[in-house]
């Protein structure tokens, strides 16, 4: 990351010095990245799921995931030679591999766009509760403390009843405001850490406004951490909403891997010994989380700007 | 006789990128009673040298030569005969600027704890009745015992520093930059403090610091280091007023001298960084930022020679006379 | 909380004055002002819980008033002063809400009694799990996390550190489901050992002999999910601040003074690097008291978790309600407590 003071003069080449730096800043942060054999890993497992999600709708046709085009197979079939029953079928007689290749899709696009939601609102209120003084940023401090304290559950719960029909769009807004609030606490005491440097005092003196001290100084500064913890926050947010699955609070349409632990539950896979259905969504659950953490870990120290400077 | 004695002391490192030899071939002696002053740019190596005297380098580090506390080489010695020497025999006045001090424990548990480690005749009372003596020797009221170190200052975190260090009567006390991050006052007691110390109890110091003139005011001898090695070494006012190695001069440059106008004006300085250890110039280290270096300088390996009454410099231009005062 | 910047200059070391005045030294007056003050503030965020609270099941759809009447007997004044009551203008509803905040005489819909008496009956079971998992998660996380973090890189270390990541990554409700599978269902070779439904044996009464036994036998698998969990999360947290905590100079000092590794450890590393961890512990007591909702759920145990999720099932919103106060001000007294406990171990915070 370049923490870089824009310089106020326009010399012409400006822009082309910048993507250069750029260029070289990102050169020099994969070679960082790449010295992490855990983080590597990661982006491994993370990648053969993109794959697997994009892919999907091509080896997997859709009829596979119709409970009543598949009202001749039997049901907890255990896994054949078959390539669409490599994983056996489920308590509908569906495959077990086809549900786990569509249960990749909800899986990153949830767990990504509510991070994304998640780390907006949590920049946002963190740099305001840390750069006002008084009134406005102690309320937001507050705003913070109070969503941190909000069980996660019932909180959903009544969410979704509240914005209506529990579409995938539902779920990502509902996450996206539960897990905000530790976001906004890190960015919080991040920029207290950054207004406490000289240059912020320059800045005042040189009569920036407050928007040009959060935008210029403050967010360059903070960006790192929020990067970091927003992948680790996907993690938790796909954990989150494979409870929310589970529970059966999604939308029951949809096929997703907490869906799938839920039906195995509701039907008495374990007590039936159907570990075909019970164990391979678990895994998937780990092996995606496990990638974002991984990176997320790799991504903190990477890019931390105490220990990166050096 | 010697209480301190470092005989061809190396360090080397060995992190994952290749071997960094810190400290090469030191030789150094303290005597009981003598205020000895190793000065140098940061990174030169001193702070390793310290870390050698109780073996406080880390374990992957590589040490040769000998460095003998009382007699005694502790690089020979097992763990618990170093335990036993550290804090009892030599200790350290850690710079009380950095957190040095556990932020959660009490000043007097901090304090009492050494002598419980090293006397086994001490109790808690007595210990801490000793630890109030130190407190009102290093000029902290007593009730300083009970204060946490984020409720003092530096000078005063400093004082404690001080006391710490003399919880078990050692016989050498190694000084890590104990003035750096103070102000010049509180320096000058800190200093005239450690002098004070070191003459009522006749014990041999060694004090570190990148700040040549502190030294040179407050120490008997003085060596000056330069990418891990002594590159001169003498008596501190004879040093200091008639520098032989022209890094010695240079060091000396950066420091205007009061009552001279001219040398405020025109801070000699140096150009360019101390070279890092794993990656040294041949020759004499210092000769890419030489003022009078030769094509010899990176040819010839320098060594230290004498160059006047207890003097020796490791140039070997000082050694023709040619750069020579 | 006002943790000290790392790193940062304290306000002392720039204090000219050398023999300026210390704060007067006493640990009692610091921590009661400091829980004075940590106490209002709960007392705030406790206020917004309440207004949040009142308004989220205001703007619930439905027909409020058949939410109410439930499963309750109620006569016609009684349902005619609800109607009349529900029909009342927002404010004076708020009104009403805010004179009895804990809706005393609210009724689960589902069981037929007061919403206060259902949690009631099923906090000792929750509370029972919870203890259990937590004491197991913090003893075995803290351990690991200590001993990988002091050998940091060691063989320990690397595996330890790969085991709490997978696990960490684990949706308990899926661990207590191979739980269940292995060991409770006679498996492939796993012989059915522990009970996967209920916390006690039917007919059993839990104060005799067989009936804590049975307790304690209901408890392991569902205990076991909720602690491996957690555990993963203490082990990690602690290994960091460990690592943290052994590049601080003060550790250079405790090995100067020539005190054993051991004393090293125990007496300067770990109660430094513990603070995080100890946080970390009372905030999460204070998420599982409302968040075993899975587990419980799978190990039909009769928790708290599994009221909320049979709340879920049955539109219970009286009884939803009154969960949702109470998870809230579970967290937020376990929130008060971490931070007063914090301040009693580290002088910094009580300023």
């Amino acid at each position: 990351m370049t923490t870089d003071t824009a310089p106020t003069v326009a010399i012409p080449s400006v822009r082309a010095i910048r993507w250069k730096r750029r260029q070289v800043a990102t050169a020099r942060f994969i070679r960082a990245f790449s010295r992490y054999r855990s983080g590597l890993f990661g982006v491994g497992i993370l990648l053969f799921f993109v794959a697997v999600a994009v892919s999907a709708p091509y080896v997997f046709p859709e009829y596979l995931l119709d409970p009543n085009a598949n009202l001749s197979n039997s049901v907890y079939a255990p896994p054949s030679a078959e390539f669409y029953y490599w994983m056996g079928t489920d308590d509908l007689g569906r495959s077990v591999l086809a549900e786990l290749a569509w249960g990749a899709r909800p899986s990153l696009v949830v767990g990504i766009l509510a991070s994304i939601m998640a780390m907006i609102i949590g920049t946002l209120v963190g740099i305001a509760s840390g750069h006002f003084r008084g009134f406005f940023g102690g309320s937001m401090e507050r705003l913070t403390d109070w969503f941190l304290v909000l069980p996660f559950v019932p909180t959903v719960i009544v969410l979704q009843a509240v914005l209506g029909e529990t579409t995938i769009w539902i779920t990502v807004i509902v996450l996206g405001i539960t897990s905000w609030p530790g976001t906004a606490r890190l960015v919080r005491a991040q920029t207290l850490s950054v207004e406490a440097r000289p240059y912020i005092e320059r800045a005042k003196v040189l009569g920036n406004s407050d928007w040009a001290q959060m935008v210029r100084h403050i967010l360059p500064n903070v960006m790192p951490l929020v990067i970091a913890n927003t992948t680790l926050t996907v993690a938790i947010v796909i954990l989150s909403m494979t409870t929310l699955a589970f529970l059966g609070l999604l939308d029951p349409n949809l096929i997703s891997w907490g869906g799938m632990l839920d039906s195995a539950d509701a039907t008495g896979a374990a007590l039936q010994g159907a570990w075909w259905f019970l164990i391979p969504p678990g895994l998937c659950v780990i092996a995606v989380v496990l990638a974002f953490t991984l990176i997320g870990r790799t991504l903190e120290v990477v890019l931390n700007p105490r220990l990166g400077s050096n | 006789m010697a209480v301190l004695d470092m005989r061809d002391v190396s360090l080397t490192y060995h992190p994952s990128e290749g071997p960094v030899p810190a400290v090469r071939h030191v030789d150094l002696s303290v005597d009981a009673g003598e205020v000895v002053g190793v000065a140098g740019e940061s990174g030169c190596g001193k702070s390793t040298l310290i870390s050698t005297v109780l073996r406080l380098y880390p374990k992957s580090a590589t040490v040769d030569g000998e460095v003998l506390v009382d007699g005694e080489n502790v690089f020979d010695m097992k763990w618990n005969r170093m335990r036993a020497v550290r804090w009892g025999e030599a200790a350290v006045v850690f710079q009380g600027a950095l957190h040095s001090l556990n932020p959660i424990q009490r000043i007097g548990k901090q304090l009492v704890e050494p002598i419980l480690v090293h006397d086994k005749g001490a109790t808690e009372a007595s210990a801490m009745k000793k630890v109030r003596e130190l407190l009102d020797q290093v000029g902290l009221p007593t009730r300083h015992v009970n204060a946490y170190p984020h409720q003092l200052s530096g000078g005063q975190k400093q004082r404690i520093m001080i006391a710490l260090a003399l919880t078990c009567d050692p016989k050498v006390l190694l000084c890590d930059e104990p003035t750096t991050a103070l102000d010049v006052m509180v320096q000058a007691q800190i200093l005239d403090l450690l002098k004070g110390i070191a003459r009522d109890r006749a014990m041999g110091m060694l004090i570190i610091s990148h700040d040549l003139s502190v030294l040179s005011t407050n120490c008997d001898r003085i060596a000056i280091m330069y990418a891990g090695q002594v590159v001169e070494q003498g008596p501190a006012l004879d040093l200091f007023q008639n520098p032989a190695h022209p890094y010695t001069r240079a060091l000396m440059g950066a420091f205007p001298t009061i009552g001279d106008g001219e040398s405020r004006y025109a801070p000699t300085g140096l150009p360019g960084d101390p070279p890092f250890p794993g990656d040294l110039p041949s020759g004499c280290s210092f000769h890419p930022r030489c003022a009078i270096a030769t094509d010899e300088c990176s040819t010839v390996n320098v060594v230290l020679e004498p160059v006047g009454p207890g003097r020796d410099a490791a140039c070997i231009h000082v050694n023709q006379g040619v750069g020579a005062p | 909380m006002a943790q000290q910047e790392p790193g940062g200059v304290s306000d002392a070391a720039l204090d000219p004055t050398e023999f300026g005045r210390v704060q007067r030294p006493s640990r009692v007056s610091g921590i009661g002002r400091f829980t004075a003050r940590r106490l209002l503030t709960g007392l705030g965020t406790l206020a917004f819980v309440l207004v949040f609270n009142f308004f989220l099941f205001q703007m619930l759809p439905g027909d409020p008033l058949a939410r109410y009447k439930g499963a309750r007997e109620i006569s016609a004044e009684d349902l005619a002063a609800l109607r009349q009551e529900l029909e009342s203008p927002l404010w004076e509803q708020f009104f009403n809400y805010v004179k009895d905040p804990l809706q005393l005489d609210s009724y689960s819909t589902i069981q037929g009694k007061p919403v206060w008496e259902v949690i009631a009956d099923a906090l000792p079971w929750t509370l029972i799990l919870l203890g259990t998992s937590t004491l197991l998660a913090t003893v075995i996380g803290i351990w690991i996390g200590i001993r990988a973090g002091w050998n940091r890189g060691s063989k320990f270390d690397k595996n330890s550190t790969g085991i709490t990541l997978f696990l960490y990554a684990t949706p308990e409700f899926w661990l207590g489901l191979l739980l269940i599978l292995f060991f409770s269902t006679g498996f492939w070779i796993f012989p059915g050992i522990f009970p996967s439904g209920s916390a006690i044996g039917s007919g059993l009464d839990p104060w005799t002999v067989d009936g804590v036994i049975s307790i304690a036998w209901h408890t392991v698998l569902p205990a076991a999910s909720l602690a491996a969990v957690y555990l993963a999360d203490y082990s990690l947290i602690m290994r960091a601040s460990m690592v943290d905590e052994l590049g601080q100079d003060y550790l250079m000092t405790a090995r100067a003074k020539g005190l054993m590794d051991r004393a090293i450890r125990r007496g300067h590393a770990v109660p430094n690097a513990s603070l995080p961890t100890i946080t970390l512990i009372f905030l999460n007591i204070g998420f599982i008291i409302g968040g075993a909702i899975t587990v419980e759920t799978v190990f039909s145990y009769p928790g708290l978790g599994l009221l909320t999720w049979n709340a879920i099932q049955a539109d219970d919103l009286p009884l939803l309600q009154a969960l949702f106060l109470f998870f809230s001000v579970s967290v937020i007294v376990f929130n008060m407590i971490a931070d007063i406990v914090i301040a009693a171990i580290d002088p910094r915070i009580r300023l």
